[in-house]
Order: structure tokens, then C-alpha cells, then sequence
């Protein structure tokens, strides 16, 4: 039997967050139009700017058309199909854990994210956000004492209108693209966190995205800004049913690190990704930019993708501030039907910047992988320095590997490496491995665990760990 | 007479549609030491494969006893696992996993098959050092991918590195010799006449007989045509490096035109 057959044969590809919690929910009708956006502003009760806001961005929308350029194929979105807005119902946002709808609770405790103090991951704070709306923030009080904010966006939006105002979309302008348009006209909720002057975040900070009622679109906008010599490190994860039908998640993520701050973002993607044969899973249409505003600061973007239909997502690094630096580590994994587009950008703008790309994709089963990145130094920037590392893994012969790099440098005291390599893990391979003992689960799971380290490295240590078994298990039956 | 580890019998292969082994018969006993030659295109690295199991080499008909059991219902980790080790002639190159990594790996699940404790880290490291030592081989080379870049005569240290870890009941050594100078051959040869044992069996597959001036087999079998036409002592190896093996042709013998894979 061809290796492929074998692939597909093997597929098992058991998404174990696959479930749905029955709650009731307060949902729009379907479709977009200014009312609706009316709407989502009023369930907010949001300041005048912030409508203004939407609604420009939604004419803005208007005019736009959606991106296909990228090297993904679906059918044309009916945007008019989709609801804009969900929330489990409840009189208000509660106060405290206590208050949280126990459903919501034992739904995230399934997940693996308990959000009871008490039981939950030992030094990590959580924010859940529950199709359109933060359910629940952990740990709040103990990082208000010094000075730390981390709250539902939509929470930042009635107590820090000042800090929403001053950075909402000064990173990703609301016609940055069609689907950052989109995000910024109908965005419901995220995460918020601001880190005052010289402070060391003493936990890790998570988002943990989960769409639950079906037909809804999930856009959320998360923001960090760190200020001052300030750190913090960053976690977001997401899942979602499986359901028949596509669902669309367009996010947007603006991060802002000024003198000496530094940002550490990490996802684990691991929206529905559809069945063997490509039907259903989640869109994720995702804009995720980092400004190094300040000089010395450092933004680094750590992506495990294994999720999702379709993946469009290029977190970026703007290096504004001298002596900045730029990091992107991912490793993305498409099995079966996925398609994933993904990749970075690193603006040079001010001088002796430096940016790290390592890119490892994965594709197994019928699945096609596309790295697309760019480095970009301006003439001004000078004595910058890029290294980009770009490695493809084939796992079978009916897969695809792309890479799409583009490098534009403007002056000649820049320095600049770009190392690729594209490797094929075949039949010669498996059985090599079961030659020595080693059953071909096991030796798959050797090798990309090996191809995937020095990108598993950059998380945190729990989600290293975590990260690996996802892995595996999205692995699982890939090759025989 | 000590049990045999291996019988081999009637045994016809066919791969890609075509039949290579036609009707081979062979038995192996703990301790003994077989040579298996014959020119290009005989069927000895589709003996090699049928016996480890590779997928496309289609027993047809025949039997293959592996300590009395049947060796082609068991799959291919399976018979490693219970001590059959090939030492591949192309040894294959996997990115992305050092070959300590894999070692470890292999060494622990064989282990674990085999009721032992597994070795952690600083115990196998140990044993790598002591292991590499033997067949001088730089442990530096062991944190590389798997045969990424590796030189030929590194490959075939390589595999019998893996040999003398994986401690096998029956070795096959598949073309081991072919590619190597005369220094890397002695340390090759070396390596595996350190691996000869009274309970440990081994088949080496060759085309010439270079190999079998330093690792001396007690039993020589020619291949041609996918049958075995002629055994004898380890003097039959001097014979076909005199005469070649055009004189074992007879009208059924004919040696196909067919290259053998490059």
C-alpha cells in the first residue's frame, strides 16, 4: 500500500475538545449591517469614540475585498450568514469566580483550564473568553497590587477608556486589511493587559478563546502594552466543537513594548480543524502585530498551530526603537485537508535591530503548508541583522510544502541569512525506524518532536509539555 | 546441535510483480556465522528486506522460522524487538532526530520488550561512550541527525554501532563492506567479530568476499537466480574471488540482466 494510502488510512484524528455545552445564549441574528454593530457597542455599553470607531471601520470594510493572494483555497464566505455576536446569558458579568456559571466553569475544567484559583496551573492567570464574551479572570486582585491589569477587553473599555484610546489600532489600523476591518468593526471581546513601569509580571498571563454556539464568528482583540522596562509573557489556547459547517475567527492582536519592555507571546491553535475529508473546522483569518516602540525593547511571537480549516496568520514585529529585536518561532502541523498560510513580517526601521525567524512546518495527509514571511530594513535602519530559518517536514507524498520568502534591505551595513531545507519522512524512514524496534507511531512522533524543538523550547515549560502531546495526538495515525 | 534461530524454507519472494527468491532454503544456528554471496541481481538484498520485513517483498510461498516462530505474521518492529537486526546496505538518513536520541529510543523499547529496566540518561551515555569508543566513532557525530551527511564508511559504523546496543539474537549485515576503505573495513570487521557469541547468529550478505578475509563465516552460500546453488566452508569464498560466479551458471541459473538497485 503507497505511504499515502497508509496516511489517510490511519486517520483517525480524534479532536477531544470536540464537545459543546448546552447554555443558553443571547445571540444577534445573523448577518452585518450598522445596526448590528450598534448593537455589539450597546450590549457593551461602550463610549461614544469607541462606536465611532467600529463604524468607521465598517464602512472602511465595505470597500474592501477579501485577500487571495494567500496560497489557500476555500469557498466564498457569506458574511451575511454569520452571527456577530454570542454570550451565554447572564444578568451580568459576575464579580467573582464564585458568581461564574458553574456550566461555564466544568466546560473550561473539561478543556484541561480550570479557573478556580485554588486548582488552577500553578503561577498562570486566565482569561476566558466564551464565543463572544470574557467569562472569567483569574489571579486579578493579586496582579492589581502591582499595578498590572489583565481584564476582558470589553472591562479595559469601561475602566481604562484613556489606555483603550490612546493604543487601540495604532498597531493594526482598522484598514490594515480585510479582515483586521472586519475584526475592529464587530470585536466583542479579548484579553487587555498593561504593565506598568519596571514591573516583572510574576505569572504567566493566558487567554483561553473557545467557540461554542454554532454559526457564530468569533472576533476578538487582545492587547498588551508594556510599559517601561517592563516583561511580561503571554499564553493564549483555543478550541472549539466540531460542527459541520465552517465557522470564522478573525482576530486581532496588537502588542506595544516601549524602552526596554519586553512581550513573550505564545498560542497554541488548536481550533477544530475539520474531518479527514475537509468538512467543517474553523477559519482563523488572524492579524497579530508587536510594535518595539522603545529602544532596547523585544517582542518574541512563539506559535504552535495545529488547528483550523484554514490558517491566514503572520504575527509581525514593527522595530521602531534602536537596539530592538524581533523574534518569530513556529511550528505549524496540517493534516488530512488543513491548509495553512503562515508566517511572519520584520519591519527594520530603527537601527541595529535584530529579528529571529524559525519557521517549521509540518504537513501530513493531504494537507498544504506555506511559510510566507518578510524581512524588510530600511535604508535609515542601519547595522540590522535578520536570521531566518525556514524547514518543511513531508510526511507522505501527497502533502505540499511552500515557501514564499521575501527580503528587502535598503542599505548595505545590514546583515542578512536565510537557511531553508525541505525533508521528506517516507516509507524508507518508517521502517527504518521499525527496523530498530520502534513502532511508526512512535518514531513520527520522535522526529517531529526532534524538528520541533527548538521552537517547543521558547514555551513555557507546562506548555512545552503540552504542547508536545498535542502533537502527538494530532499526529496520531498520520503515517504508518 | 544447538536449535536453529533461523529456518528458511521453499522460500520465493516476489517484488514490484516480479518473482526474485525462488525456492531458497537456509538454516542458521546460535553461534554460526553465514555468508551469503552472489552477483548482482541474485535476490540477496531482497533476502535482506523479506527477513526484516519490508513492505512490497511479497512471500509468495515457503516459510521463514524465526526461533520456531512464523517470522512473516509478525511485523517489522515486532521481529527487532525479538532480536533480528538489519544492518542496512543504503542506511537510511533521518532529519530531525539525533542519533543518541534515536538510539535511546530504540535501546529502551528493546529493553522494555525484553523485561529490563530502561537506562536513563546518564547510564546510556555510559554505555555510548564505552560502545563508541570501540568502533572509534566521535561521540560528537552521535548528536548530528541521524546519517544527515554522513560518509559512507560513517553509515556503516554507524549501523554496527547500533548493532552492538541493540544486542541482536540473529544479525543481518547487508553489503556492510561495500563502500568502505580497508581502514574503516578492519573496524567494521572488528566490530563484529566482537559481536560473535555462542547464542548470537549472524547472516552476512556480500558480493565479494573482501569482507570474509576478516570476518571469517563458518558457512558460505551462493546466491544466484534467487536460489542457493551451491554451500560450503569458507574456502568456496576463495573460489568465486578466482572464478567469478559465471561457472555456477547453468541453464536454469542464468543471472538476469537486470541491475540490481544503485
Amino acid at each position: 500500500m503507497p505511504i499515502g494510502d497508509r496516511i489517510q488510512g490511519f486517520a483517525k484524528n480524534e479532536y477531544k475538545y470536540g464537545f459543546t455545552t448546552e447554555i443558553e445564549a443571547e445571540a444577534a441574528p445573523p448577518g452585518l449591517n450598522e445596526d448590528i454593530i450598534q448593537l455589539i457597542s450597546a450590549k457593551k455599553n461602550e463610549p461614544s469614540f469607541m462606536l465611532e470607531w467600529r463604524l468607521k471601520a465598517y464602512r472602511h470594510w465595505l470597500t474592501m475585498k477579501e485577500p487571495r493572494w494567500a496560497n489557500v483555497h476555500y469557498l466564498p464566505i457569506d458574511y451575511q450568514a454569520i452571527v456577530y455576536y454570542s454570550a451565554p446569558k447572564t444578568e451580568r458579568r459576575p464579580k467573582s469566580l464564585t458568581e461564574v456559571d458553574p456550566l461555564l466553569l466544568a466546560t473550561y475544567r473539561k478543556l484541561g483550564i480550570p479557573l478556580s484559583e485554588q486548582e488552577v496551573l500553578a503561577g498562570v492567570a486566565v482569561d476566558a473568553v466564551f464565543d463572544s464574551v470574557s467569562v472569567a479572570t483569574t489571579y486579578k486582585e493579586h496582579l492589581a497590587k502591582l499595578g498590572i491589569i489583565f481584564c476582558a477587553f470589553s472591562e479595559a473599555v469601561q475602566n481604562h477608556p484613556e489606555l483603550v484610546r490612546k493604543y487601540l489600532g495604532t498597531v493594526v489600523p482598522y484598514a490594515d486589511n480585510f479582515f483586521a476591518a472586519l475584526n475592529s468593526a464587530v470585536f466583542s471581546d479579548g484579553s487587555f493587559c498593561y504593565i506598568p513601569k519596571g514591573v516583572r509580571c510574576p505569572m504567566e498571563l493566558s487567554t483561553y478563546f473557545r467557540i461554542n454556539a454554532p454559526f457564530i464568528g468569533q472576533f476578538e482583540r487582545t492587547m498588551i502594552v508594556a510599559e517601561e522596562g517592563s516583561y511580561v509573557s503571554y499564553l493564549e489556547g483555543c478550541t472549539a466543537p466540531m460542527r459541520a459547517e465552517h465557522q470564522l475567527h478573525a482576530a486581532v492582536v496588537e502588542l506595544i513594548a516601549h524602552d526596554r519592555a519586553q512581550i513573550k507571546y505564545a498560542t497554541v491553535q488548536n481550533w477544530y480543524p475539520g474531518d479527514s475529508e475537509g468538512q467543517g473546522g474553523i477559519y482563523n483569518f488572524v492579524t497579530k502585530r508587536g510594535i518595539c516602540a522603545g529602544v532596547d525593547s523585544r517582542i518574541s511571537w512563539t506559535q504552535v498551530e495545529v488547528g483550523s480549516a484554514i490558517t491566514w496568520k503572520y504575527p509581525s514585529v514593527i522595530l521602531r526603537g534602536d537596539n530592538s529585536i524581533g523574534e518569530f518561532y513556529s511550528v505549524a502541523l496540517t493534516t488530512h485537508r488543513q491548509q495553512a498560510d503562515t508566517g511572519t513580517k520584520m519591519i527594520h526601521l530603527g537601527r541595529n535591530t535584530k529579528s529571529t525567524i524559525v519557521s517549521k512546518g509540518i504537513s501530513a495527509g493531504y494537507a498544504q503548508n506555506t511559510y510566507r514571511g518578510l524581512v524588510t530594513i530600511l535604508k535609515k535602519a542601519t547595522g540590522c541583522r535578520n536570521y531566518t530559518q525556514c524547514h518543511s517536514l513531508l510526511l507522505g507524498d501527497r502533502c505540499g510544502a511552500h515557501t514564499f520568502p521575501s527580503i528587502e534591505v535598503q542599505n548595505a551595513s545590514s546583515q542578512v541569512e536565510h537557511e531553508a531545507s525541505t525533508t521528506k519522512i517516507g516509507e524508507d524512514q518508517i521502517f527504518y525506524c521499525r527496523q530498530r524496534g520502534l513502532s511508526a507511531e512512535d518514531a513520527v512522533s520522535l522526529i517531529v518532536n526532534g524538528f520541533c524543538h527548538e521552537v517547543f523550547r521558547e514555551l513555557p515549560m507546562e506548555f512545552a509539555v503540552e504542547a508536545q502531546k498535542l502533537l502527538n495526538v494530532r499526529l496520531e495515525g498520520t503515517v504508518g | 546441535m544447538p536449535d536453529p534461530i533461523l529456518q528458511i524454507s521453499d522460500l520465493h519472494v516476489a517484488t514490484a510483480g516480479k518473482e526474485i527468491l525462488r525456492g531458497l532454503n537456509l538454516t542458521i544456528r546460535a553461534g554460526e556465522v553465514h555468508a551469503v554471496m552472489g552477483p548482482n541481481a541474485s535476490g540477496k538484498s531482497t533476502l535482506a528486506y523479506v527477513l526484516a520485513g519490508r513492505e512490497g517483498y511479497q512471500a509468495t510461498a515457503g516459510t521463514i522460522r524465526y526461533e520456531g516462530k512464523d517470522l512473516l505474521i509478525m511485523p517489522p518492529e515486532a521481529r527487532a524487538r525479538e532480536g533480528l537486526f538489519l544492518a542496512f546496505q543504503y542506511p537510511i538518513e533521518i532529519p530531525g532526530m539525533t542519533t543518541l536520541q534515536f538510539l535511546k529510543a530504540a535501546l529502551n523499547t528493546i529493553r522494555k520488550h525484553r523485561g529490563l529496566e530502561e537506562l536513563d540518561a546518564i547510564d546510556f551515555l555510559a554505555l555510548v561512550k564505552e560502545r563508541a569508543q570501540l568502533l572509534d566513532v566521535d561521540v560528537d557525530f552521535l548528536n548530528r541527525p541521524v546519517n544527515a551527511g554522513f560518509s559512507g564508511g560513517e553509515k556503516k559504523r554507524n549501523e554496527i554501532l547500533q548493532m552492538t546496543f541493540l544486542d541482536p539474537k540473529l544479525a543481518i549485515l547487508d553489503e556492510t563492506d561495500s563502500g568502505l576503505d580497508i581502514d574503516a573495513l578492519k573496524i567494521v570487521a572488528g566490530g563484529v567479530n566482537a559481536l560473535r557469541r555462542p547464542d548470537r547468529a549472524m547472516l552476512l550478505i556480500t558480493h565479494y568476499q573482501r569482507l570474509l578475509k576478516f570476518v571469517v563465516p563458518d558457512y558460505i552460500h551462493i546466491l544466484l537466480n534467487g536460489r542457493i546453488v551451491q554451500s560450503g566452508g569458507k574456502e568456496l569464498a576463495l573460489t568465486v574471488e578466482e572464478r567469478g560466479y559465471g561457472w555456477l551458471e547453468g541453464p536454469d541459473t542464468r543471472i538476469s540482466e537486470e541491475k540490481a538497485a544503485p
